[in-house]
């Protein structure tokens, strides 16, 4: 018999017994359902085909002298149909911290937003921030134990804290790893070109966003389920700010502008004589 | 010995389109009539539109049983926001309650696609648009259901707008006035009505604005 771990969303305490259904979810967290049903991997084989979760993606990180950078696109796709172009993939956990977004849409939006509470609720008990390595450890837990069901989510956990810059990548089979440079999402392969062979330790801010925004962009230019807006963040001491979004489409004639060529100069000489 | 799988399936799809623009001070919220089951037309006259608050309301394509369950959900938890607050829920926070609850359902997931429009708290018109499990974004305008790829395509070419990723952030909204709206969705139904045949027989709209909320409806092909 499976026991699914619902301390991802355990609350405090409910003050006084409430045994309705409808009234559950508020005091506690409510429960989710399972289907009744003998063959429960193919049924979530079945439902996940029905329901398509939005996924193809290019996001990166990678921690500089300066702090950490991190860029996404905007594109969210199910199947061959873009379903967005305007995709917030890169989650704000919270004024310190951020996280992207590779995968289930929906999976990713509500456990960084369960996240974003469990890191809250670490502030308040201990008086102190949370650290990236225990906010990351914490989502990997709770993906762990999901493990097998189907979830699809692969992110990455960047923040500043008293140990300086933190980059980890957490994925719902379970893998929390510790790093320095990270792609994920479908078009990672193309942004991994771009960003190994323009990396160095000592750059500026500047120079690192120009290197996550070229990075995106490339990857978008190359794979169909990546594209929209870059955006680009910048994770410092003193929490995140972001740097730019800039439309990719825009973006590929800032450095590929358009040149007239020299016949069409021609043509325009012979009709004038 | 081969397995045996279900021949039953726990859902069905009833078709339909639904489609929703936000405005700078009103939110229009249309779907069409038309229920169906496979090549079948359960019945011409079924609303996929519910007004869960004073000003935001919610239409849902796919699984009408579904859809039903997560409207009288929603109603429900409502109902007790408004005795626990006294005061009606927002729409954001309406949107944020129907990304958690169809997200409480991932492993059976409510068949259903929404799109949730209303006023916003400064009385700005805001789009919520959905996927089946929840995850959600606010937009300037929407659509979901049979007829979908066929109405987006236009709809991004008459409204598209800066994304809201761009720096520095801008406005989603639609710049039409009420009535060029309207018309817009008019034109969108009967034209998706032309080449989807889920959709079709009557076009029902939502226009919620700072007057208050009223119904329209339009005559749609029957076939």
């Amino acid at each position: 018999m499976m026991k699914i771990d619902f301390s991802g969303l355990e609350q405090n305490a409910s003050l006084r017994g409430n045994p309705n259904e409808l009234l559950s979810g508020l005091s506690t967290a409510p429960e989710f359902q399972i289907p009744n049903t003998n063959d429960f991997d193919g049924f979530q084989k079945e439902s996940i085909q029905m329901v398509k979760p939005a996924k193809g993606t290019t996001t990166l990180a990678f921690i500089f002298k300066e702090g950490v950078m991190v860029a996404a696109d905007s594109r969210a796709s199910m199947g061959g149909y873009i379903s967005s172009q305007s995709v917030k993939k890169i989650i704000e956990i919270n004024p310190h911290m951020l996280g992207t977004m590779a995968g289930g849409a929906a999976d990713c939006q509500f456990w960084h937003r369960n996240l974003g509470i469990k890191c809250r609720l670490h502030e308040l008990a201990n008086k102190r921030r949370i650290s990236v390595t225990g906010a990351s450890k914490l989502l990997a837990n709770i993906l762990y134990s999901y493990r097998g069901m189907g979830l699809s989510v692969g992110t990455m956990i960047a923040g500043w804290d008293e140990k300086g810059p933190g980059l980890y990548y957490v994925d719902s089979e379970g893998g929390r790893l510790k790093g320095t440079r990270f792609s994920v999402g479908s078009g990672s392969p193309y942004a991994y070109g771009v960003l190994d062979s323009g990396y160095h330790y000592d750059m500026s801010v500047e120079e690192a966003a120009e290197l996550a925004r070229r990075a995106i962009y490339h990857a978008t230019f190359r794979d169909g389920a990546s594209g929209g807006v870059v955006s680009v963040y910048h994770v410092g001491p003193n929490g995140w700010k972001k740097l730019s979004g800039d439309d990719v489409g825009e973006l590929h004639y800032t450095y590929y502008p358009v040149e007239p060529t020299t016949i069409e100069q021609e043509m325009a000489e012979v009709s004038v004589s | 010995m081969t397995k045996e799988h279900a021949n039953w399936s726990p859902y069905d799809n009833n078709g339909g389109t639904c489609v929703a623009i936000a405005g700078a001070d009103y939110c229009v919220v249309a779907a069409d009539t038309r229920m169906s089951s496979g090549y079948n037309i359960l019945t011409r006259d079924y609303s996929k539109i519910t007004q869960l608050a004073d000003k935001c309301a919610m239409a849902s394509s796919g699984f009408q049983a579904d859809v039903r369950a997560l409207q009288k959900h929603l109603e429900a938890r409502h109902l007790i926001y408004q005795h626990q607050h006294n005061k009606q829920m927002s729409t954001p926070a309406m949107a944020q309650l129907l990304s958690n609850t169809l997200y409480y359902k991932r492993f059976f997931p409510y068949y259903a696609f929404n799109v949730l429009g209303g006023l916003d708290g400064e009385g700005k018109g805001c789009v919520f648009t959905y996927d089946a499990v929840g995850s959600y974004e606010r937009v300037g305008y929407s659509s979901q259901g049979s007829g979908s790829t066929l109405i987006m395509p236009f709809l991004d070419n008459q409204l598209k707008s800066p994304s809201p990723l761009l720096l520095p952030a801008k406005d989603a909204v639609t710049p039409l006035s009420e009535s060029e709206a309207l018309d817009l969705v008019k034109t969108c139904f009967a034209s998706a009505t032309e080449r989807d045949i889920y959709t079709g027989d009557k076009l029902e709209i939502v226009v919620l604005n700072a007057k208050g909320t009223r119904r329209e409806y339009m005559e749609l092909r029957k076939d």
